[in-house]
């Protein structure tokens, strides 16, 4: 397949950035997005420009490291997958596609398409955690009997992977999906009731010192999501967040 | 407690309650004003006791316009907090992928519904006011029904009605169900809801405008 590609190019942090054409061609359908985009950066480096920074890591669906808007959806058009499990047969030959960084105040770009997640470890600091003591005599995860359907809900909140396609979804820029997801995994099961007051108040706190906006249920998070993450955890951390403000 | 609407989920929820308690108005106002299709005398009795009841006038209505005025003003505070969550815009977003047009654009459809309710007081709640409170006539528990027939008699007014309602529909049709994910209630009597928000926000809408073509027509 022969194709145009609309790149967002931006030297560092304080650059204004723009977006500009590439042609590449060649490019077979098996590949997956990553790999078209490594073939790209070989012709650029062998033409001596500067290649195009993106991020990456396990390149199988399950770090959360790669990014990328591409044609004015976070991952791509495809569903259920981030973009390293995004396969070029999912577009046409001929085709234009826009590639940009995930956008929001909270997720500063760095370089060209790398942007700054850091906010969601923050975020994460602040409360996504239990206090186990590990000092010799853990107690059995399983002496504390979980009702199945808990555990199974618990377990899918704990699958989001923390990549902020939520973030770069919503026309608000609101984290409440993946802060909804941590919240939710520890909310229902017992072994997070003991910092459950704590948790919710003080990750929605540094959550909004972040500058990520207020959800307003367009769902636009949960379709993108390549977890298949539900719009039933931001309602879990609304009414966690409510009982925890009323206990004060 | 403390200082709820500092917090974005505050925030949501005190714009849920709003929300919810417009709708509950919404429809009392319809349930009265439908009495004016099938009986005169029962509109004016209704609308007269409305009028009239110290209760009503004096506790629910503050309540009913503090109500509206913080949800428009809230709304408008999210809507600029939101939008500027993302400095740079994107060149291409394909919103349509992932999100209903009547998700995207609540403030748009909100400040053309408050457009409306602007006229709308206006004309008919400042008349009220007016003969009730600021220059008193003698109450007339009749006059209701012929002010109302009056009022539509007007195609601009007619007219105007029928867009504005068009635009709660369109408010509705999300906003009904963001409500309750707002104060945190999504579970199966919520999914369930979901049948009765589509009722509601599209019957309600068009049962006004029903009522305003009836008596543009009907006399
Ligand atoms: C009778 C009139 C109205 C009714 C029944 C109504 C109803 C609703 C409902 C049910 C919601 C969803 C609340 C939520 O998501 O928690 C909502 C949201 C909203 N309304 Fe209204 N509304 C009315 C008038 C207005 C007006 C006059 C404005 C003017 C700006 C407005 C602006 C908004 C905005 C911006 C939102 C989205 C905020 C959010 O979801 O967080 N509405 N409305
Ligand atoms: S909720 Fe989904 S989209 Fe958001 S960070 Fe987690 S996995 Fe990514
Ligand atoms: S590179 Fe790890 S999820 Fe894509």
């Amino acid at each position: 397949m022969n194709l145009t590609l609309k790149i967002w190019r931006q030297k560092n942090a304080n650059d204004k950035g723009k977006m500009v054409d590439y042609k590449i061609s060649d490019v077979s359908p098996d590949m997956s997005f990553l790999e078209m985009l490594d073939v790209l950066n070989e012709q650029l480096i062998n033409s001596g420009d500067e290649p195009v920074a993106f991020d990456h890591d396990c390149r199988e669906g399950i770090c959360g490291m790669c990014s990328l808007y591409i044609n004015g959806e976070a991952h791509g058009p495809d569903r259920g997958v981030t973009t390293c499990q995004l396969h070029m047969r999912m577009f046409k030959d001929g085709d234009t596609i826009y590639i940009e960084p995930f956008r929001a105040k909270a997720f500063p770009v760095i370089k060209d398409l790398v942007v700054d997640r850091s906010a969601f470890d923050r975020i994460q600091h602040a409360g996504g955690f239990i206090s186990v003591n590990t000092s010799g005599n853990t107690i059995d995860a399983n002496a504390i009997p979980v009702n199945k359907q808990d555990a199974d809900t618990a377990f899918e909140a704990a699958t989001c992977i923390g990549c902020g396609a939520c973030v770069a979804s919503c026309k608000n820029s609101s984290a409440m999906l993946f802060v909804g997801a941590k919240v939710s995994q520890f909310a229902l099961l017992p072994q997070g009731q003991v910092e459950a007051t704590d948790r919710v108040m003080n990750m929605v706190k540094q959550m909004d010192e972040e500058g990520f906006g207020n959800c307003t249920n367009t769902g636009a998070c949960e379709v993108e999501c390549p977890k298949g993450i539900s719009l039933e955890n931001i309602a879990r951390m609304n009414s966690e967040y409510l009982k925890a403000s009323f206990k004060g | 407690m403390s200082g709820i609407l500092n917090s974005s989920i505050g925030r949501k929820f005190a714009m849920a309650l709003s929300a919810l308690f417009l709708m509950f108005f919404l429809l009392q106002h319809f349930a009265i004003n439908i009495l004016s299709v099938f009986s005169p005398d029962a509109f004016n009795e209704a609308s007269h006791f409305m009028g009239t009841f110290w209760a009503v006038q004096f506790i629910l209505q503050p309540i009913l316009i503090i109500g509206i005025v913080f949800h428009f003003t809230m709304g408008i505070i999210l809507e600029l907090k939101n939008r500027r969550a993302r400095q740079v815009k994107y060149a291409k977003n394909n919103g349509n992928a992932n999100s209903t047009w009547m998700s995207r654009n609540m403030i748009w459809t909100g400040l053309l519904i408050e457009a409306f309710l602007i006229v709308h007081m206006s004309q008919l709640w400042w008349h009220e006011i007016t003969v009730k409170y600021i220059s008193p006539m003698k109450e007339d528990p009749t006059r209701y029904y012929h002010e109302l027939v009056e009022h539509f008699e007007s195609p601009v007014i007619v007219g105007i009605y029928i867009v504005a309602f068009v635009f709660l529909a369109l408010h509705l049709l999300h906003g009904f169900n963001s409500a309750f994910q707002s104060i945190g209630a999504n579970n199966k009597y919520t999914k369930a809801l979901k049948g009765v928000s589509k009722v509601y926000s599209i019957g309600i809408p068009v049962g006004f405008i029903f009522i305003a073509l009836y008596h543009h027509f009907a006399h």
